[in-house]
């Protein structure tokens, strides 16, 4: 018999009406966030930024247009439109206003924008000018660091447009203590502050800010109590008249005051999780251990019988919907990047307490029970596993992965936790971590983590190897050497690190000029309010005041770069089958294969420079006339047999993803030339840089900006997602894939790995096939892998999707650390979800 | 480990992991080269000869058929002892047929057994009883065994071989308290009927220490490897039979044996 409760739950039939209502219509940007701030900026001009932060939001909670949708239970939705979203001017609008007439039509993440909308925000725009964090951050900047980001080595796109995020506040102490608790606390330390300390001016701002939004957050609230309680005296329906007066009354009373039941406790949760995403435009702010802190409220329901499990359920449910309401535009680059609409706001189940004893409890369960009755991409569900997981709960988690929704995603404890401590972090906060955005564990309450700080694309260092740090005419990387003076393996190796260690330097670099830029810019004065010790040390979380300070950026490539390092040890310097200048040449001509239209234009580019630094002048005609060459060039006949016999030779190599011992050492080491530079750097927060290892979907674009790699791949195709190996080249089945990548070091990757696997659904069919599953799972955690997460589609099913898109509306794909919705998903990346190898296809 | 038997070499051609449908849990399974049977249906036939071959598929040449040490196979197999432990799996011999190098059969299983890890053999019996008994149950937990047909003529036709060896191995494997599961392909035209599938159930379910039997639908997946073998496949046109014939089969089968009995490995 089991200790929980594991079995299925009734869905309440208004859950798939939400869903109806909430995937009716596009999602579209409004302007009125964008109108208020403005106004409030024009307003405040003069005061401390902090202040201005604070009367900013109080202003959008007294003004932003509030709506109750149809049958809801929860409420609170910062756009009037289903899934719509606000825009953030104070972190970049540029990108916006040149994108207005391809927003709605672009691959990745279309957003319908009314013409009224642009002529409202085309009046507020010129006022932000000079204003934004991006435009402060890129003047933090060093020259050759912006060099390195036009040529796309790394790209720290997603802070520098958008605000941080990337954290778990402490939702726990809202629900137990109401915004009136923690404003009281700002108070009493505000009373504590002495006119004459050094630190007055600064730290009585920031409280005096606290306790201004935790009023906000109050008044806002009311005003649902007020709508409510309209809607309440004009329902016809009894029943709807009834719900709308317990809305009323929660949202009198929750979250200003402290919840009282678990209804209160969900409404007061959804109020702070909606209003963050009102203050910042930051992603995967996420709930974290919703099972452990609302489990004390359910289970005092329960046991006074004041709630049915069901109706618990059905509260749960509307709280999955309504995580999926909230939305974010971004710029067309970074929405490839990031595809599937999604805010990762992480939420997992599972795991350990302080002390180390497990904590899975009744509403673990109901978290993928939820998942189960919604199928829909948010939230990011994530599940702890160690080995005091109960085999029932991870049985339920794979009931889940079964449906095909990429959902759970399962990590392990027993890595993360000394992975944790390793930075600094206590046993008893790494113990109770959680999983922020796609897979970075955070201690929730205490960290300002900066996770998802910066791709970087770990193939183009070794391109600027191959050309001796320069490309296009101009010096990028470091001279590292001719190729004639890399003699021995040893010495390419060395170079490739050399490169690496550079641009990491750069990729600090710009992080820290965007960190220095929101701490100026932007300082979050609501959230900073729930992290700890951000009111005790009277700071905002932008300006340190968070126990845990990271700066994590994400390398991914380590699959092309084994595979690739090896083929230039074996084959040029081993075998010496060929030279290092007849590969650059192989790559260069991509092995034969022909041009994409973007690399015949930088190959123009690069040639027009060569004969403009040699004194000749091009003009537009000359230009016209080396396009032509470049375009019409084809490989001699005898040269495109020695590129097939070169690719011959390269397939004939073993690879990564094979469970080849010796391939793996080597990953391993090609792991470190990115884990090991950026833990050595330190942050403007007085923190320090933690690596990550996955690409979220960056593999697909940043991927197309890459030249052909010595591994074989050609040129502009995605790089290998994750941590695993490259798409089709594990070909000895799941559990040699996952042993090759449980050789690498995943604590050393703090930020977090990526495995990404997909299996045919007959592997999990019935209880034993699920079964085997867990096994699988907890047989690849017994080697210390990190994280794992699968996509249950058959290849038909995709290939039928993306030609009748049509008829899978509702189908949700596992991308990277997230899931979305697959006919959302731009071709290239649907074309990656597929070419990824399926397992135990049968 | 260090036992002088790990030295012994056999032939193999292939190693399967994560093999999730022959026998307990996760499973590793090592398919040994030769087969006294010529099984017209065979989706291996690259399994049947004991020399090595040359087969192309989808273009590609490749040569079928490795010799190797117990050690070496086992070091592969070893490989997933993480899964092996968390699932109750282990490692699988199949074939050809596995006993057909019985020295060899025995070395894996008993230094699989030596590792901890569950034994399996996926065979046809088709070997003198005291080969079985001796060099293969001491280090086996699971004996999957095909039984094909009652009919010894029908067998023979259709197999190469008569049957009379392999029904009695079994009746003596069971009597000896072996675990085992009885394995039927079943083929059109030559066993699909209710009354033959029905006589298979009977004999299983009349033999001790039987758990289950299970009902494998023919495919045509191996068809391509016969003309990269440059064989010919001599079976007619068949088609697989449907999910619903399956489903009958396993009826009968049921009633016939008072059997579990179940659809697939």
């Amino acid at each position: 018999m089991s200790r929980f409760y594991d079995g299925e739950i009734a869905k309440s039939p208004r859950i798939d009406r939400l869903i109806q209502h909430l995937y009716a219509k596009m999602p579209e940007i409004e302007a009125d966030r964008g109108e208020i701030i403005t106004r409030s900026y024009q307003e405040t001009e003069g005061l401390p930024m902090i202040t201005r932060r604070a009367l900013a939001f109080e202003k959008i909670c007294r003004e932003l247009p509030i709506i109750i949708r149809p049958e809801e239970l929860i409420v609170g939705s910062n756009t009037q439109a289903p899934r719509g979203c606000q825009v953030f001017p104070e972190y970049s609008y540029e990108w916006l206003e040149q994108e207005f007439d391809t927003v709605a039509t672009r691959s990745a993440d279309p957003f319908y924008i009314s013409e009224e909308t642009k002529a409202r925000l085309r009046a507020v725009y010129p006022y932000w000018k000079g204003k934004t964090t991006s435009e402060l951050a890129s003047a933090y900047m060093a020259p050759e660091t912006r060099l390195a980001m036009e040529h796309n080595i790394f790209t720290p796109g997603n802070y520098f447009y958008n605000g941080i995020g990337h954290f778990t506040v402490k939702y726990d102490e809202v629900l137990a203590i109401g915004f009136r608790g923690i404003g009281e606390k700002a108070r009493e330390a505000l009373a504590g502050c002495h006119v004459a300390n050094q630190d007055y001016a600064k730290r009585s701002a920031f409280l005096q800010a606290v306790i201004t939004c935790c009023n906000a957050a109050e008044e806002y609230a009311h005003r649902y109590a007020v709508l409510a309680l309209e809607q309440a005296r004009q329902e016809q329906d009894p029943q709807r008249k009834l719900e709308l007066l317990k809305i009323a009354e929660n949202c009198a009373q929750v979250p200003g005051k402290p919840a009282r039941s678990f209804y209160e406790a969900c409404q007061s949760f959804w109020f702070v999780q909606m209003l963050l995403q009102t203050e910042s435009s930051g992603h995967s702010i996420s709930p974290g251990r919703f099972d452990q802190y609302m489990f004390p409220y359910y289970d005092a329901d329960i046991k006074a019988g004041r709630i049915t499990r069901e109706q618990a359920q059905e509260l749960m449910d509307c709280i999955w919907v309504k995580l999926n309401d909230l939305n974010k535009c971004r710029d067309a680059a970074s929405a490839e990047g990031f595809a599937g609409y999604s805010l990762f706001q992480n939420l997992i189940a599972g795991g350990q307490d302080a002390e180390g004893r497990d904590v899975t409890n009744d509403l673990s369960f109901m978290c993928l029970e939820a998942a189960l009755h919604v199928l829909l991409p948010a939230p990011s569900l994530s599940v702890r596993v160690w080995n005091g997981t109960p085999e029932e709960f991870l049985i339920k988690a794979a009931r889940v992965t079964r449906t095909g929704i990429g959902l759970p995603a399962y990590y392990n404890d027993e890595v993360i936790i000394p992975s944790m401590m390793s930075r600094g972090i206590s046993l008893e906060d790494a113990r109770t971590y959680n999983i922020i955005g796609c897979v970075e564990p955070q201690k929730g309450g205490k960290t300002d983590g900066w996770h998802d700080a910066a791709f970087f694309n770990m193939c183009r260092p070794l391109e600027l190897v191959f050309t001796n740090g320069q490309e296009d005419g101009v010096q990028v990387g470091l001279p590292t050497g001719e190729l004639n003076e890399l003699t021995t393996f040893e010495q390419f190796f060395d170079a490739y690190k050399a490169q690496m260690e550079y641009f990491i330097g750069l990729l600090v670099n710009a992080d820290n000029a965007i960190d220095q830029a929101h701490a100026q810019r932007c300082p979050l004065p609501f959230q900073s309010c729930m992290i700890d010790d951000c009111i005790a040390r009277g700071k905002a979380l932008q300006e340190g005041g968070a126990v845990y300070n990271f700066t994590g950026p994400q390398g991914f490539g380590i699959a092309n770069m084994t595979d690739s390092l090896n083929v230039v040890r074996t084959l040029v310097y081993e075998q010496k089958k060929l030279t290092l200048q007849e590969l650059k040449q192989a790559l260069d001509d991509n092995f034969g294969k022909g041009l994409s239209r973007e690399w015949k234009q930088r190959l123009t580019t690069r040639i027009a420079r060569n004969l403009q630094d040699a004194g000749r002048p091009v003009g537009e005609q000359e230009i016209a006339a080396i396009y032509k060459t470049v375009a019409q060039r084809q490989v001699p006949l005898q040269q495109q047999e020695k590129y097939d016999q070169l690719l011959q030779w390269i397939e004939e190599l073993p690879k990564y993803g094979n469970d080849l011992p010796q391939v793996d050492a080597f990953a391993r080491e090609v792991a470190y030339t990115y884990t090991k530079p950026v833990n050595r750097h330190k942050n403007p927060r007085g923190g320090q840089y933690q690596a990550g290892l996955y690409p979220v979907s960056a593999n697909v674009p940043l991927g197309a900006q890459t030249g052909a790699t010595p591994d074989g791949r050609l040129a502009n195709t995605p790089i290998a997602d994750g941590v695993g190996p490259a798409a089709g080249r594990d070909v000895h089945g799941p559990t040699a894939a996952a042993n090759s990548v449980a050789r690498l070091d995943h604590l050393a990757a703090s930020n977090g790995t990526l495995f990404n696997q997909k299996f045919h659904p007959t592997a999990l069919s019935g209880e034993e096939g699920l079964a085997k599953f867990a096994s699988y799972i907890r047989g690849y955690f017994d080697q210390k892998g990190m994280h794992m997460q699968f996509n249950v589609v058959s290849r038909e099913t995709l290939l039928d999707a993306q030609a009748h898109p049509e008829k899978y509306k509702s189908l949700v794909v596992r991308v990277a650390g997230y899931s979305a919705l697959f006919t959302t998903l731009s071709k290239s990346l649907q074309d990656d979800i597929i070419s990824r190898t399926t397992h135990a296809e049968v | 480990m260090n036992h002088e038997f790990l030295k012994i070499q056999g032939r193999i051609f292939d190693i399967q992991k994560y093999s999730i449908h022959d026998g307990p849990g996760i499973r590793t399974i090592v398919f040994l080269k030769g087969c006294p049977l010529r099984c017209r249906w065979c989706c291996n036939p690259e399994s049947q000869r004991r020399e090595p071959e040359e087969m192309t598929l989808r273009g590609k040449r490749e040569t079928v058929g490795r010799d190797v040490t117990a050690e070496e196979v086992l070091e592969e197999v070893m490989k997933d002892r993480h899964y092996f432990r968390r699932s109750g799996g282990g490692m699988t011999l199949s074939g050809g047929e596995a006993l057909a190098q019985p020295e060899f059969a025995s070395a894996l299983l008993q230094g699989a057994r030596y590792q901890g890890v569950n034994t399996a053999m996926e065979s046809t019996g088709f070997a003198p009883f005291s080969v079985i008994n001796e060099l293969i149950l001491p280090f086996l937990d699971l004996f999957l065994m095909d039984i094909k047909h009652i009919s010894s003529e029908k067998h023979k036709a259709f197999t190469g071989a008569p049957n009379e060896l392999i029904l009695e191995n079994a009746r003596r494997i069971a009597e000896l308290g072996q675990r085992l599961v009885i394995r039927v392909p079943v083929v059109p035209g030559f066993n699909d009927t209710p009354e033959e599938i029905g006589d298979i159930a009977r004999f299983a379910g009349g033999l001790p220490g039987v758990e289950q039997m299970h009902l494998l639908p023919y495919h045509r997946l191996g068809t391509d490897k016969y003309a990269g073998l440059g064989r010919e496949y001599t079976l007619p046109e068949i088609l697989p039979p449907s999910q619903e014939q399956m489903e009958l089969l396993a009826e009968q089968a049921r009633r016939a044996g008072s059997i579990a009995v179940r659809i697939g490995g």
